[in-house]
């Protein structure tokens, strides 16, 4: 048999024939790149790491000095603006996105409209632009510090950003916390407990309000009870700006306003399309059981229409991720502004820091891929 | 309401927007009765059968099932559909549940019933329709004869007086339709009422009291089965009968 | 028993049908219905009329410098007489002529395209040709066309090359992706998948600050790229990660029974992936590739960050004309309106594909 025509023979050479032509390729450009980098002085290597940096970081999560930190120090605080931004956006896109997205379902012709307005109105505009539009339209057009927009007793709103008394914890506080603690576990047992009586007597238990007591009420007892173990350091207008307190930045508020609005109608649809999915026989069915609406929604709709709308959502937490790396727009200080921005403009070395911030965001990727396959495993709609 | 009916449906009238879906039906079922309805498709016989436990609405007309009269009032509606249990033609058995769950859901969460009386009712009605062994099963792991079974046991859990069945073999393979024709026609040797749209001749006319003929929104012509299905009187009930029984 | 006659058709009943039952039902059907309703409207009268005051009644349409800008509306004016910089950025503008006949053609191509491209290969050809004639017409340097180097480039002019050179270029190479990953060869599906993911995986930021940065590093001293390639390789190498993932969507669709009949047949692996297959499957996965579209669309506008002048970086950068300061806002406005326009449009036609292939399929 003539060999060329065998088919495994031919997929072996022409996987061989790839793997050549991909080394070969790899060779060429990794030996003009060394030849390159010499030709400009550009160190390699990733002792960098260990180098003071030497510059400032505007919001720092972590102790952070310019004299001191290391670029190791700031490639840590990168990370860390990433996942708080990250996780901030995540959190008020998925509340806001179940909003909307309910809304949408609505009976009522104007909500229904107004949220298909919303949705279709963010959906088109780049996120870059509305990251933009916040800082330099809403944010930049905010009084100056001396003329705040007060919104309750001690929180003030101005173009320098967000102003909150800080919280500072004495030491009686951890009893607040146990008992936070305790009355978690106590409302869990009361799950547990009301859970039992349906089965064995057909029952039902109305606990929300019991837990709502509980969750807080128990913290809030023990708190006073410890001669209220808290106090807060008010921001206090000295001069031209605030100080004390907790502030959040306009390039923090507006990063994260875009992300949320943004997301959120991601979010919406695919809350929408979870629910527009389960067939319409499902309601009717569950109807003429006997089933309320509300029995409905949580024993038959919402089950199956969340096990639809997770992967997408989970989907858009990544994309939300992903799209808090245009703070660089505007300076706010993420990974890929303080470190493949300033780090790599001092250093030069480009290469390794574009790799590493690249493989960083690859890490927070496959985990979250990782953990929404755990998910779904979990919650597969047995088949044939 | 007249002793002997339990529904009693008097000019009814329904609209789609414009179209005027349902004509001036008159229908008096009696207790027990075992009635086929059956007719072209658009001919309005499954929204007459929706509307006699109020998945349909409609704008004119009474519908009154065993002494509760049908309006938008919540509690009579979940009175009749506590009475009324419905069999449809995708089955409808819900994915995400095995099973047995899917039986003693309605028990316990509308009837509060303690879990393992609802059990050992679903299991009766399991071994009934003979699919106890599946009990823990997912619905999507069954065939679609098994799942209609399952259904018919899921109705029968509620221990309804009033049974309707909305082609409840069109969605079937043909080797399994009569595995479920079976079924039925072991219910018709009880007491309970029981409603079918069907286009099953041969089960009409083994079973059914009485046959009805729906065309264009309207209720065309009744009879027994043989009178049905031997002479038929009216033109339209005579083409109908040439064009389904032809193969 | 009975036989009954014809019945009449009948209206429905005026009170239940129309505008009032309408709105009974939609609207006001229950307490909490009355209250929402009470509540959007009353959000629609605290957006609109305060926008349409700075937008239209207050504003200025006319004039030709800032002084003409004399309301507290809207200043209409600056985008009058910064619009050509919007469209054309810095492109020559005697030469202004060149970038509108290249979308002229684009229609004209398109035409072309749709009714005489008959087989594969023309239609391959025509596809092919507009971008060369285009590239020619608005580069110049031959037929007595001067030079416009790249870096006059800008605003929608910018944008929309850099959307349509992405957009094609990204979809053979994700063809070619998602067969490699659909592939038997575990080597060839290996390099797919690693490819994909790994791209999936980064923010299109870094892609784009590698092909900005790296990318020359990988070449010998005399081979430059102009910033625009630069950025149009990132972004192709970067959508067809995304291609690829929807046309292997697009190839799950496709039952088995294809492939096989097409091997049964006789027809090659290539024959049978581009004769039968491919052409179902892009059939199932056109409303994603252009929702892919839409998005790449709207990512042209992250060009800004490694200094290329798109429609949004030209609006950015002249809201700091000093001649013209505080009418930022106007120019995002419009900017807004531009891409809204645009992937709106997109969308709605993304829908109108999808309809139409439906019906095919049924």
């Amino acid at each position: 048999m003539n060999l060329l025509n065998n088919q495994k023979f031919r997929g072996i050479f022409f996987q061989l024939l790839t793997v050549i032509g991909l080394v070969a390729f790899l060779w060429y450009i990794t030996t003009n790149m060394f030849h390159n980098i010499e030709q400009r002085g550009i160190t390699t290597g990733f002792d960098f790491f260990g180098q003071i940096a030497g510059f400032g970081i505007s919001e720092s999560p972590i102790p952070y000095s310019d004299q001191t930190s290391t670029y190791f120090d700031a490639f840590k605080v990168g990370i860390i603006n990433t996942l708080i931004v990250s996780g901030v956006g995540i959190f008020f896109a998925s509340i806001l996105g179940v909003i909307i997205g309910v809304a949408r379902l609505s009976k009522n012709y104007i909500v229904s409209k107004l949220s298909l307005g919303y949705i279709e109105f963010f959906r088109n505009i780049p996120i870059l632009l509305q990251i933009l539009f916040w800082y330099n339209v809403v944010l930049a057009a905010l009084p100056k510090p001396r003329q705040s927009i007060q919104l309750a007793s001690d929180m003030f709103l101005n173009n320098r950003g967000l102003f909150v008394p800080k919280p500072i914890m004495e030491a009686g506080f951890t009893f607040v916390i146990i008992a936070f603690v305790l009355a978690i576990f106590v409302s869990i047992f009361l799950v547990k407990w009301a859970n039992k009586r349906f089965e064995e007597t057909g029952k039902e238990s109305f606990l929300l309000p019991w837990i709502v007591l509980i969750i807080v009420g128990l913290p809030l007892g023990v708190y006073f009870l410890s001669g209220s173990p808290l106090h807060f350091d008010y921001p206090a207008l000295k001069g031209f700006n605030f100080r004390g307190g907790m502030s959040y930045s306009p390039e923090f508020l507006a990063l994260t306003f875009a992300l949320s609005i943004y997301t959120a109608t991601y979010i919406a649809e695919a809350i929408r399309s979870g629910i527009e999915a389960i067939p319409k026989g499902q309601k009717e069915a569950a109807a003429s059981l006997g089933l309320s609406s509300y029995q409905s929604l949580k024993l038959v709709i919402l089950p199956q229409a969340i096990r639809i709308a997770i992967p997408p959502i989970i989907n858009q937490y990544l994309n939300l991720t992903k799209n808090s790396s245009l703070a660089t727009a505007i300076g706010y200080p993420e990974l890929v502004t303080v470190f493949a921005g300033t780090c790599l403009n001092q250093t030069g070395q480009a290469i390794e820091i574009i790799l590493v911030t690249m493989l960083v965001y690859l890490t927070i990727s496959l985990t979250i891929s990782f953990v929404l396959n755990i998910i779904n495993k979990k919650m597969e709609i047995k088949g044939r | 309401m007249n002793e002997e009916n339990i529904i009693e449906i008097k000019n009814l009238n329904k609209w789609y927007g414009d179209f005027h879906v349902l004509k001036d039906i008159n229908l008096n079922i009696k207790k027990g009765e075992i009635l086929v309805i059956c007719g072209p498709s658009g001919s309005g016989k499954s929204t007459v059968t929706r509307c006699m436990n109020y998945l349909e609405t409609f704008q004119e007309g009474s519908i009154n099932i065993d002494g509760t009269e049908l309006t938008d009032d919540v509690k009579k509606i979940k009175q009749v559909r506590s009475e009324v249990a419905m069999v449809f033609q995708h089955f409808e058995l819900f994915p995400h549940l095995t099973i047995l769950d899917n039986l003693i859901l309605a028990p316990t969460h509308v009837h509060h019933q303690p879990r393992h009386e609802a059990i050992d009712t679903a299991m009766k009605y399991l071994e009934r329709v003979n699919i106890a062994d599946q009990a823990d099963k997912y619905p999507n792991q069954l065939s679609g004869g098994q799942k209609q079974r399952v259904a018919i046991a899921r109705a029968l859990c509620a221990n309804p007086k009033i049974m309707l069945f909305d082609e409840p073999t069109s969605a079937l393979d043909p080797e399994m339709i009569s595995e479920v024709l079976d079924v039925m026609m072991e219910l018709a040797t009880e007491d309970k009422t029981m409603i079918c749209v069907t286009h099953e001749m041969g089960f009409a006319r083994k079973v059914a009291d009485r046959v009805i003929f729906m065309a264009d929104g309207q209720i065309v012509e009744e009879n027994t089965p043989e009178e049905f299905f031997h002479n038929p009187q009216s033109d339209r009930l005579k083409l109908f009968l040439e064009q389904i029984l032809d193969h | 028993m009975a036989v009954y006659d014809l019945k009449p058709t009948r209206e429905a009943p005026s009170n239940l049908r129309g505008p009032i039952k309408w709105v009974l039902e939609n609207l006001l059907s229950t307490p909490l219905n009355v209250a929402l309703t009470f509540l959007g409207i009353a959000f629609l009268f605290w957006v609109i009329p305060p926008f349409i005051q700075w937008a239209i009644i207050d504003a200025n349409f006319v004039g030709t410098t800032k002084a003409d800008c004399t309301g507290d509306g809207a200043c209409w004016v600056f985008i009058h007489q910064k619009l050509t910089l919007f469209i054309y950025g810095f492109y020559p503008q005697d030469d202004y002529w060149r970038i509108n006949s290249a979308v002229g053609l684009a229609f004209v191509f398109g035409a072309i395209f749709k009714y005489f491209g008959r087989s594969f290969i023309t239609k391959i050809l025509i596809f092919s040709l507009y971008p060369i004639v285009a590239y020619f017409l608005i580069s110049g340097g031959y037929f007595g066309l001067e030079t416009v180097p790249t870096d006059k480039w800008g605003g929608l002019s910018l944008t929309l090359i850099i959307a349509s050179v992405g957009i094609v270029m990204a979809f053979p190479l994700g063809v070619v992706l998602a067969f490699g990953r659909a592939s038997d060869l575990p080597i060839i599906r290996n390099i797919s998948v690693v490819y994909i993911e790994f791209i999936r995986g980064v923010p299109l930021i870094s892609i784009l600050f590698m092909a900005s940065v790296i990318l020359p590093l990988f070449f010998p001293e005399g081979v430059s790229f102009n910033k625009l390639l630069r950025a149009l390789i990132g972004i192709t190498l970067f959508q067809a990660a995304y291609v690829a993932e929807i046309i292997r969507g697009g190839l799950q669709a496709i039952p088995k029974g294809q492939y096989e009949a097409a091997d049964s047949l006789g027809l090659s692996y290539w024959q049978k992936m581009l004769l039968v297959i491919l052409p179902q499957a892009l059939k199932v996965a056109i409303p994603n590739l252009v929702g892919a579209s839409i998005a790449l669309f709207k990512d042209t506008s992250l060009v800004l960050i490694i200094g290329l002048f798109d429609l949004l970086a030209m609006v950015h950068l002249t809201g700091s004309d000093a001649s013209w300061m505080g009418f930022d806002t106007e120019g995002y406005v419009f900017v807004t309106l531009i891409f809204w326009i645009f992937c709106f449009s997109l969308s709605k036609y993304g829908k109108y594909l999808e309809d139409r292939f439906n019906t095919n399929n049924r």
